[in-house]
């Protein structure tokens, strides 16, 4: 375990914190710090987390209604009169349902537009499938011109609000609606761009070795199994690919050379996903054997957080399997 | 400057540039040609060819970019970009893309043509403009076929909420889209009650009469209490007769002898002169 986690994290008391929580806190210290900082939300002022910012700073947000095609279009005129604006809805319907307008109005004129897309994931929960983001990964990561992130906890979402603004072009983020463990510190680093290596593998390139490329609060996870697999003597190498576009390339090579084996692990379709995006590196460069773990080509449905997350295989234990099943098919040289 | 004089060598290029590309749209073009005339020749709009992203600019968003063959003449008539530039439209590594594309051209200001999306991005202009206190004003170019799209209609909700008075949208009421006559695709009517019903004040012109389309564009800088759209009631095709009032020349451009009948037509001005000069 490197340094710069949490301490607390596999304790039965680890804080337990929404990611957008660090989206909202990000905004309002972005507005005290630039006059050119604009937020807008449909209609979502206190679920994404921006009321603080519309309290704060009245007359640099903008309440559009229920009509999330013309909120992306003005953040295009915003940002096309200098202004970085922050589109801030559920991702099913912003990127979900105003695509074309981020596609044609925003990431074909390279725009400097920030979307935050909040209640991802199947852990959306009693909400349902029809508020259960599990496509705007791979629907946002196709654009050109556009950056991807995937924060794994509040800290980190903090950190990605204020990178978004630091960086120029089209920027989408993503969080979750439940409490999920604070993963990091505020030391942790992060840098749009590169993955971070959070558990090393005790053992490289032998047998019982495999590396869990994973993103988002799963990230959690797949850090419990890679602990509990260190006791049963498999070695996991755990990176938080937080970055899906641009994707650290170098990062994804090395834990693939090092372990010969890569399970991918995300809240979100596996088709298309962040999995994907790893897979499409991979198979270029240094072909291993992959598992993905992620929505299998199915939508979700009402339920408890860790009722779907178990349900649609996404558990410790799954993660746990995959890593063993992805050994097995390790070729011996 | 005589405007329609003006008008009319933006017609011929319209057609010459169409025929060169070998696709494209000509009944629009052709219909707003009088309208992209007076903004930037009238003497309404606030630009400097020269220094075509001087801040204090007014701002031109065209919406329903499949009209970029008036845009694109008009701005090379007014300096923006070199005049030989016209005939690359369409073609590979020309700035003149078949919709436009923000910034591709000096006095392109937006990405325009799937339908519905200009108007929002002008509203984004107008709220920076009263956000950082400027004066400068945004002009929404529209078509009528595409409010069937609902963006359209959010934007003009939010545009009459926010009393955004630095805002003039002019809709291309030509009456034509790609399927046949707008009232038997999707009616529209009444189109003066539904934007004064959603908080805009309505300036209806003739919008191939100079005189009529400048003082439109400069009643709406005085209108203080909200936004101002003028519906220009146009021709589509106007100034060629095998195409006015035509559906079918919406989205096709002319053939040889079509462009050669076209530019005679406009030469002439319809036979009213003899003598043609090319």
């Amino acid at each position: 375990m490197t340094k710069s986690l949490n301490p607390k994290l596999f304790d039965k008391d680890v804080e337990m914190v929404p990611t957008r929580d660090g989206y909202g806190e990000g905004l309002v210290e972005l507005g005290a710090g630039s006059q050119e900082i604009v937020v807008l939300t449909g209609d979502l002022k206190e679920s994404t987390r921006v009321e603080e910012f519309a309290k704060k700073f009245p007359e640099r947000f903008i309440e559009c209604g229920v009509a999330e095609q013309n909120m992306m279009g003005i953040a295009a005129g915003l940002a096309a009169a200098g202004k970085i604006p922050f589109v801030s809805s559920y991702a099913v319907f912003s990127p979900g349902r105003n695509w074309d307008q981020l596609r044609v109005s925003v990431a074909y004129s390279g725009l400097n537009v920030k979307i935050a897309g909040a209640h991802t994931g199947v852990s959306v929960g009693p909400d349902g499938a029809t508020h259960q983001a599990l496509e705007d990964i791979a629907i946002t990561r196709v654009l050109p011109n556009m950056t991807v992130v995937v924060p794994c906890d509040y800290w980190e979402t903090k950190k990605a609000t204020l990178a978004a603004a630091e960086t120029n072009g089209p920027v989408y983020f993503r969080f979750t609606r439940e409490k999920t463990p604070v993963i990091t510190i505020p030391e942790t680093p992060f840098k749009i761009g590169r993955a971070e290596v959070l558990w090393e593998a005790n053992a490289q390139g032998e047998t019982l070795c495999a590396a869990i490329v994973a993103c988002g609060p799963l990230v959690y996870q797949a850090l419990v199994a890679a602990r509990e697999l260190e006791k049963e003597e498999i070695g996991v190498t755990v990176v938080n690919n937080h970055s899906i576009k641009p994707m650290d390339v170098a990062t994804i090579m090395r834990v693939a050379r090092d372990c010969r084996a890569v399970v991918t692990v995300e809240e979100h379709q596996v088709m298309g996903g962040m999995g994907s995006a790893v897979a499409e590196i991979l198979v270029k460069n240094y072909p291993v054997p992959m598992e993905m773990i992620g929505m299998q080509d199915t939508f979700g449905e009402s339920g408890q957080p860790e009722e779907l997350l178990e349900k649609y295989g996404m558990s410790v234990v799954k993660i746990k399997e995959a890593v063993k099943k992805v050994i097995s098919r390790k070729r011996v040289i | 400057m005589n405007l329609d004089l003006k008008a009319n060598e933006i017609r011929q290029d319209i057609i010459k540039m169409l025929l060169e590309a070998g696709s494209g749209h000509s009944a629009g073009p052709l219909g707003m040609a009088d309208v992209f005339t007076a903004l930037y020749f009238g003497g309404v709009l606030n630009y400097d060819s020269k220094d075509p992203w001087k801040k204090d600019r007014d701002r031109v968003i065209l919406s329903n970019g499949h009209i970029c063959p008036v845009w694109y003449a008009t701005l090379a008539h007014a300096g923006f970009f070199p005049y030989d530039l016209l005939l690359t439209l369409r073609k590979l590594g020309s700035g003149l893309q078949g919709h436009p594309h923000y910034r591709e051209l000096p006095g392109v200001e937006n990405t325009g043509g799937p339908l519905g999306q200009g108007l929002s991005q002008a509203i984004g202009q107008a709220m920076a403009a009263k956000m950082d206190g400027q004066d400068w004003r945004v002009y929404a170019m529209m078509s009528d076929g595409e409010l069937d799209e609902g963006q359209t209609w959010e934007a003009i909700m939010f545009a009459g909420k926010n009393n955004l008075h630095n805002l003039t949208a002019i809709v291309d009421r030509n009456n034509i889209q790609i399927d046949g006559f707008t009232e038997d695709v999707m009616p529209l009517e009444n189109l003066v009650d539904k934007w004064t019903a959603f908080n805009w004040s309505v300036i209806e012109i003739n919008g191939h009469n100079m005189a009529e389309i400048i003082a439109a564009i400069e009643k709406a800088k005085t209108v203080f209490e909200n936004p101002t759209v003028i519906i220009a009631h146009t021709i589509p095709g106007k100034g060629v007769d095998f195409m006015q009032w035509k559906p079918e020349w919406h989205g096709k451009p002319p053939k040889a002898d079509e462009a050669k009948n076209a530019l005679h037509q406009l030469r002439t001005l319809g036979g009213k002169i003899q003598s043609e000069h090319q």
